[in-house]
């Protein structure tokens, strides 16, 4: 059965263009102006949304993102926000996976959270640190409810193993295109394109293309190579940096559709 | 490709530890985990180990009857592991020159390490000026006042100190950014963690080069009484100088293993760093362990008197030690703590490390529980300079 996710990646390859995907903390800038950052998201042209897990010990994650997990966590988010995050994402129709650290799952319950996921019609999770050893667990419980497990690849993964990870994944490949935490670059590195064309040859699995980008023309570039660009941190920081909650809703909206317009110009 | 053909999961001690990390930095665990089983069986660098244990760290540390403070510990003999007479204070030093070897054989020319009290950063910091190598030490921003004087040891001897300002300023955040700095450098960069946590291949190798602690000390013990000890005592916050000086008596099932843990304004309080007796299984800095953690997973902050106890999870081994009964753990509050470290610089004139002194707290109870015929071996695992400050601070001496 196909989750919203993989309808996506049906839809932009058929009009032969990469799969915008923005990325969000759960409960940023606050509960409710999160709903209405997503809703912001949807309407510029955004294809999927991935939603963070706000967690205490982000590893994974630069400056920009632990700041916003930071508010997120102080306005008191957990499991039940995310969930309801999630929510209000698919019922404005817009494909929502989660992207959180493997303990907030195994917390509450591996079987349970990914149930909860598809009840709200999350579908798929990212889990960055879950390593494929560890995830037996999880797949099964993700299999069972019917979502997709997304699975990070670092340009340092050897050949041997990115097939065994990429066979793993569904919905999409998540490719790091660098080595280091979450944060805009001014330059993707070329190690992206080299990355993806590697995942290539192991899979036909979507692949998408993180951590760095935030301009139209980084878009444009990476879509040329890849079936979808995630961006966060870009609008993170313009949340952060925001006099005022409409001044960000609308930077957030003008800067996703300068991002999907360079999504549709990658080929 | 099937559910059950998914890899084997490694490095587990029954339930606990593994790798939970970023895909970036496996890799680079598979190469250190190559590079340490090697060296293992390799006599070149067993020699080059036993050799700098001998000439620089001055091993093997002796043992010392605490006569004076028995008489605080129910009359019990009480003998000292005394790792606080090692070079550069404490017990971190044999981990880090085994590391820093593995770093060399590695073609890696920078280690980065977290600490807490400070004392594996100096370590850390003492081995790259031996070894030539370039060290950035993280440290949670609290951290580096509580314990100024080994900032600046850590200078002095070459290293780069950052201090961390995120989250609680402390070692959890200390260790979150070198993580950071690892999964960012990771071709040029060997992250030289201090304790038995993280992920596999690190609480494995790291108890590996702390075991000599109680290899040591049961042969000492054995040659000075012909017995082994009723316990053997040690501090724990990650579980370095626990599991050295546990695990070569793992097997000796008579032989009752006591961890004491940092119970802060006591555990009762939630004001503690008592991972084992006041947490619950969850997966932190790349293991599964016991963790201090909210219902929503998230870290909860610890608290403790001693910047090195100070962290809210532990080494997955002693996780499973706990569990199976092998071990048990207790806590011990800040004014347990101080009152034994009072009382112990005073009957010995010994300055234990505060981290130590939890362990000579443990030792004053347990003393009392088996009576004047039992023999208790605890773990001095460092000396008590760096926390003068602290000590004059709580004692209101004038400084």
């Amino acid at each position: 059965m196909s989750t919203p996710l993989d309808l996506v990646f049906e839809k932009t390859r058929a009009e032969n263009r990469a799969a915008l995907i923005a990325y969000i903390p759960a409960g940023f800038p606050s509960l409710e102006g999160c709903k209405k950052v997503i809703r912001a998201l949807s309407d510029a042209g955004v294809d999927a949304l991935e939603i963070g897990f706000p967690y205490s010990d982000p590893v994974m994650d630069g400056p920009t993102i632990q700041e916003a997990a930071d508010i997120s966590l102080r306005e008191g988010t957990g499991a039940a926000e995310v969930f309801q995050t999630v929510k209000f994402a698919h019922e404005i129709g817009l494909p929502t996976v989660v992207m959180t650290y493997w303990n907030p799952i195994e917390r509450y319950g591996v079987q349970a959270f990914a149930l909860e996921m598809a009840r709200n019609g999350g579908s798929g999770v990212v889990t960055p640190d879950l390593t494929i050893e560890e995830s037996r667990g999880w797949k099964s419980a993700a299999e069972n409810a019917g979502i997709n497990t997304i699975y990070v690849l670092a340009p340092s993964t050897t050949a041997k193993r990115l097939g065994v990870v990429t066979s793993q994944c569904s919905g999409f490949v998540y490719a790091a295109s660098l080595m280091g935490v979450t944060g805009t670059r001014t330059t993707i590195s070329s190690g992206a394109k080299e990355l993806v064309t590697r995942i290539r040859t192991t899979t036909t699995t979507p692949i998408a293309v993180g951590l760095g980008v935030s301009t139209r023309d980084q878009a444009k570039d990476v879509a040329g190579f890849a079936d979808g660009v995630i961006v966060g941190s870009a609008f993170i920081k313009i949340l952060l940096d925001a006099p005022d909650e409409i001044t960000g809703l609308s930077r957030v909206s003008e800067l996703a559709k300068e991002l999907a317009l360079g999504v549709r110009q990658g080929r | 490709m099937t559910i059950h053909e998914l890899p084997e999961a490694i490095g587990h001690f029954g339930p606990y530890g593994g790798r939970f990390v970023p895909e970036a930095l496996i890799g680079a665990l598979e190469e250190l985990e190559q590079a340490h089983n090697r060296a293992l069986i390799d006599p070149v660098f067993q020699a080059e180990l036993s050799h700098l244990h001998a000439t620089y760290t001055g091993r093997p540390s002796i043992i010392t009857e605490a006569q004076r403070f028995a008489e605080h510990a129910g009359g019990a003999r009480i003998f000292l592991k005394r790792e606080d007479l090692n070079h550069t204070g404490s017990h971190k030093i044999n981990n880090v020159l085994g590391q820093a070897l593995l770093t060399k054989r590695m073609g890696k020319k920078r280690i980065i390490a977290e600490t807490g009290a400070g004392q594996h950063g100096v370590a850390s910091a003492t081995a790259a000026a031996l070894f030539g190598l370039e060290c950035v030490v993280y440290m949670g921003e609290e951290d580096t006042k509580r314990q100024s004087l080994n900032v600046a040891r850590m200078k002095i001897l070459g290293a780069e100190v950052v201090p961390v300002t995120a989250g609680s300023r402390t070692l959890k955040d200390a260790v979150n950014e070198a993580m950071r700095d690892w999964v960012t450098n990771v071709d040029t960069t060997h992250y030289l963690l201090g304790t038995v946590a993280g992920p596999h291949p690190f609480p494995t190798m790291v108890r590996d080069f702390q075991k000599i602690i109680g290899e040591e000390s049961r042969r000492q013990m054995l040659e000075l009484l012909g017995r082994l000890p009723d316990a053997v005592l040690a501090c724990i916050g990650g579980g370095s100088n626990a599991i050295g000086i546990f695990h070569a008596f793992i097997p000796d099932t008579q032989v009752r293993l006591i961890g004491f843990e940092a119970g802060g304004d006591g555990v009762e309080t939630g004001r503690h760093a008592a991972t084992i007796t006041g947490g619950s299984p969850g997966v932190l800095h790349g293991t599964r362990s016991y963790v201090l953690q909210d219902s929503n997973g998230q870290t909860v902050e610890s608290h403790s008197i001693s910047a090195g106890l100070d962290y809210p999870g532990v080494g997955p081994e002693h996780a499973y030690l706990n569990d199976i009964g092998r071990a048990e753990y207790r806590a011990i509050t800040d004014s347990q703590a101080m009152r034994a470290f009072d009382l112990f610089s005073k009957a010995e004139g010994i300055i234990p490390a505060i981290e130590s002194a939890h362990a000579l707290a443990g030792a004053m109870i347990v003393g009392k529980e088996l009576g004047p015929e039992a023999i208790l071996l605890i773990n001095l695992s460092g000396r008590g300079d760096k926390d003068v400050e602290t000590a004059a601070r709580y004692f209101g001496i004038p400084l």
